[in-house]
């Protein structure tokens, strides 16, 4: 992964930021917060990596750094073998951004009316505009939104408009920071299809930030955990689990309220909590649900039951747990 | 190893001229491009766009009644008759009228910085600036430029001016250098918001109180004051001497007569160093957390 010539390489790089808080009248004091602190990593051309890390972690940071909005403080970078912060406006045609927090659209006017000019903007073939424009319309489902207001639209018809626009130019990589937050799940469905199949369709790189392990299990083969500026594990989704040894949750509710579940054939399975005649009962996440199900339902009056996948924090918490203990 | 410099310097010195001038066209052209599309929304809504044409015309007006009233009272204001001051005062309305049309959008640089909504601007292929200027586009300060160039007309009408070639030529001059002036202090002031991002005030009353101050002639103002705004924020130059050269009337300062055809040169300067005041602000742009 980490051999040859990536189409994204970042190595060392950090983003110091110094922040002044006012302790007086007249007074402040100096701190240095490393937002990114000594990163290297390869994106090869048509991967489709996750970029995952709590609140805070540096995620935000990386991407704008990435798309030449901040000057790396250390290190080098290179996107497409151009030095994003240098040269940020020729590296600007080759790009596509999301902010899943603010919009690149014009606010006031209508979706349309965006797009038309990311259509001058980037100086985008007629042709090739309206062929872009005529499939994301239709997969992302704009058809009844272009004549409205940016500022009228929910936040998952916004971030689908979004989304629409940074393809418009056909970007040979999208960043996405965060563009599943705050959507209800339709909205978070169809943004995941239409990225699963922009990536395997047109082979556009994909890195996407997101405090949601779903998104990344959907669409990501690669993932990479950031936690305080610092890289903690690059590599498949299925070892993530393994290296932060991280459990699942299986949430049952039983006919009555009853003593903790205790299961002899399942030893690695402890019942965490109990409400009345809810129990929750953690498992190891690189194991199956299906035969604990079972058991359960044999030995216990069950009448509903889910499982939970480990968040995010959950997963970094054990992960630096176990590397304390070794 | 000297000769190796000399040879990499003969390169790169075209190259980088050449970027310089594709940068200012595509700057002018997304200028243009955001514009025009602010020109068809605003359009939708004519009666709208009439109705608040004409309230920026009536507004900036107002100015002109006061000095109106005052006349009703006195027969002159520092040594000037009441044309002399429309003069001043619709040249000044003018220059600034057309910077502001251009460029007025810029005072909300401030908060596109502390909000971090500059990001957006910055991942686009087209200079920060042209799309800072542009966002917005308000074609009703059209009204402001009626009224300026109104009165500028009743004062040239009224008066009974010496005309020579080169006093004609001055008028058109100094309202573009004028225009070209204000233009800077308005990418310089928003340059500053960079670094201080509540400056807006700060900007507003260098270009709206700096354009209420040229509307008099400078002999009613104190000495320090108006050596301050020939030598340090050189709005003098905007229609205060260019004016006076067409009354054919005294300089303050005791400034010499040719000075009256430096507003190209001073707004070339400005320009320069308004400029490079940007690219500092751009440079230092950190962003926000979230
Ligand atoms: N412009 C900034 N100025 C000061 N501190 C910042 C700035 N941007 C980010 N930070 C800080 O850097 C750290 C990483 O932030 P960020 O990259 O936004 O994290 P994430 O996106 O993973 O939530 C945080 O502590 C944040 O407060
Ligand atoms: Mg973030």
């Amino acid at each position: 992964m980490a051999t040859g010539t990536g189409f994204i390489e970042l190595d060392g790089v950090e983003k110091v930021f110094e922040v002044r808080r006012r302790t007086g009248f007249l007074r402040s004091e100096r701190r240095e917060v490393r937002a990114v602190d000594g990163i290297g990593f390869r994106v090869e051309r048509g991967e489709m990596v996750g970029y995952i890390g709590p609140n805070g972690a540096g995620k935000s940071t990386t991407i704008k750094m990435l798309t030449g909005i901040l000057t790396p403080s250390g290190g080098r970078l290179r996107v497409a073998g151009i030095d994003p912060s240098r040269e940020r406006t020729r590296l600007a045609h080759r790009i596509g951004v999301v902010f899943g927090q603010r919009t690149t659209l014009w606010w006031d006017l209508p979706l349309r009316d965006s797009y038309r000019l990311v259509h001058r903007m980037y100086r985008v073939p007629d042709a090739r505009f309206r062929e872009n424009l005529e499939r994301c319309v239709e997969l992302l489902d704009l058809g009844a939104l272009l004549d409205v207001p940016v500022r009228q639209l929910s936040l998952g018809q916004r971030m689908r408009g979004d989304i629409a626009a940074a393809l418009l130019h056909d970007p040979e990589v999208l960043y996405l920071d965060e563009p599943t937050i705050g959507l209800d799940v339709v909205s978070k469905a169809k943004v995941r299809g239409f990225l699963r199949d922009l990536n395997a369709e047109r082979g556009t790189t994909v890195l996407l930030t997101t405090h949601d392990l779903t998104d990344i299990e959907q669409l990501c083969r690669r993932v990479m955990v950031i936690d305080h500026g610092r890289l903690m594990y690059d590599g498949a989704l299925a070892g993530l689990h393994e290296v932060g040894e991280s459990e699942r949750t299986l949430v049952v509710d039983l006919e009555r309220e009853l003593p903790p579940i205790r299961l002899e054939s399942e030893p690695s399975v402890r019942t965490v909590k109990v409400e009345g005649p809810r129990q929750w009962l953690a498992f190891p996440a690189s194991g199956s649900a299906a035969p604990l199900v079972a058991r359960i339902a044999a030995e216990y009056p069950l009448v509903d039951l889910s499982v939970r996948e480990p968040d995010i924090e959950a997963v970094i918490a054990k992960m630096y747990a176990s590397a304390e203990a070794r | 190893m000297a000769e190796v410099t000399e040879v990499s310097r003969a390169v790169e010195v075209p190259d980088a001229v050449f970027v310089e001038r594709s940068r200012l066209v595509e700057g002018v052209r997304a200028y243009g491009l955001i514009v025009a599309m602010w020109l068809r929304s605003t359009m939708a809504y004519r009666a709208s766009f009439a109705m608040t044409a004409f309230g920026n015309f009536a507004a900036t007006g107002f100015d002109f009644v006061a000095i109106l009233l005052m006349f009703a009272h006195v027969d002159e204001l520092g040594g000037y008759t009441l044309p002399e001051i429309a003069l001043l005062y619709g040249a000044s309305g003018t220059a600034f009228g057309l910077a502001d049309l251009v460029l007025g959008s810029m005072d909300r640089l401030g908060r596109r910085v502390r909000d971090g909504t500059l990001d957006t601007l910055l991942v686009r292929p087209v200079p920060v600036l042209a799309q800072v200027a542009a966002d917005r586009f308000a074609l009703r300060r059209l009204g402001r430029i009626t009224q300026g160039l109104l009165v500028l007309g009743y004062g040239l009408a009224v008066l009974d001016i010496a005309w020579t070639p080169l006093k004609v030529v001055m008028i058109p001059l100094m309202l573009l250098s004028g225009a070209a002036i204000f233009g800077a202090v308005f990418v310089g002031g928003a340059a500053f918001q960079f670094f201080a991002q509540d400056a807006a005030e700060v900007q507003n009353s260098f270009t709206y109180g700096g354009n209420t101050l040229l509307q008099y002639p400078p002999t009613v103002f104190a000495k320090d004051l108006v050596r301050g705004v020939t030598f340090v924020v050189p709005l003098a130059f905007v229609n205060w001497l260019p004016t006076l050269y067409v009354l054919g009337r005294e300089y303050p300062l005791g400034l010499p007569e040719w000075v009256a055809f430096l507003p190209p040169v001073v707004a070339g300067v400005c320009w320069g160093l308004a400029g490079a005041a940007w690219r500092a602000g751009l440079r230092s742009y950190r962003s926000t957390g979230n």
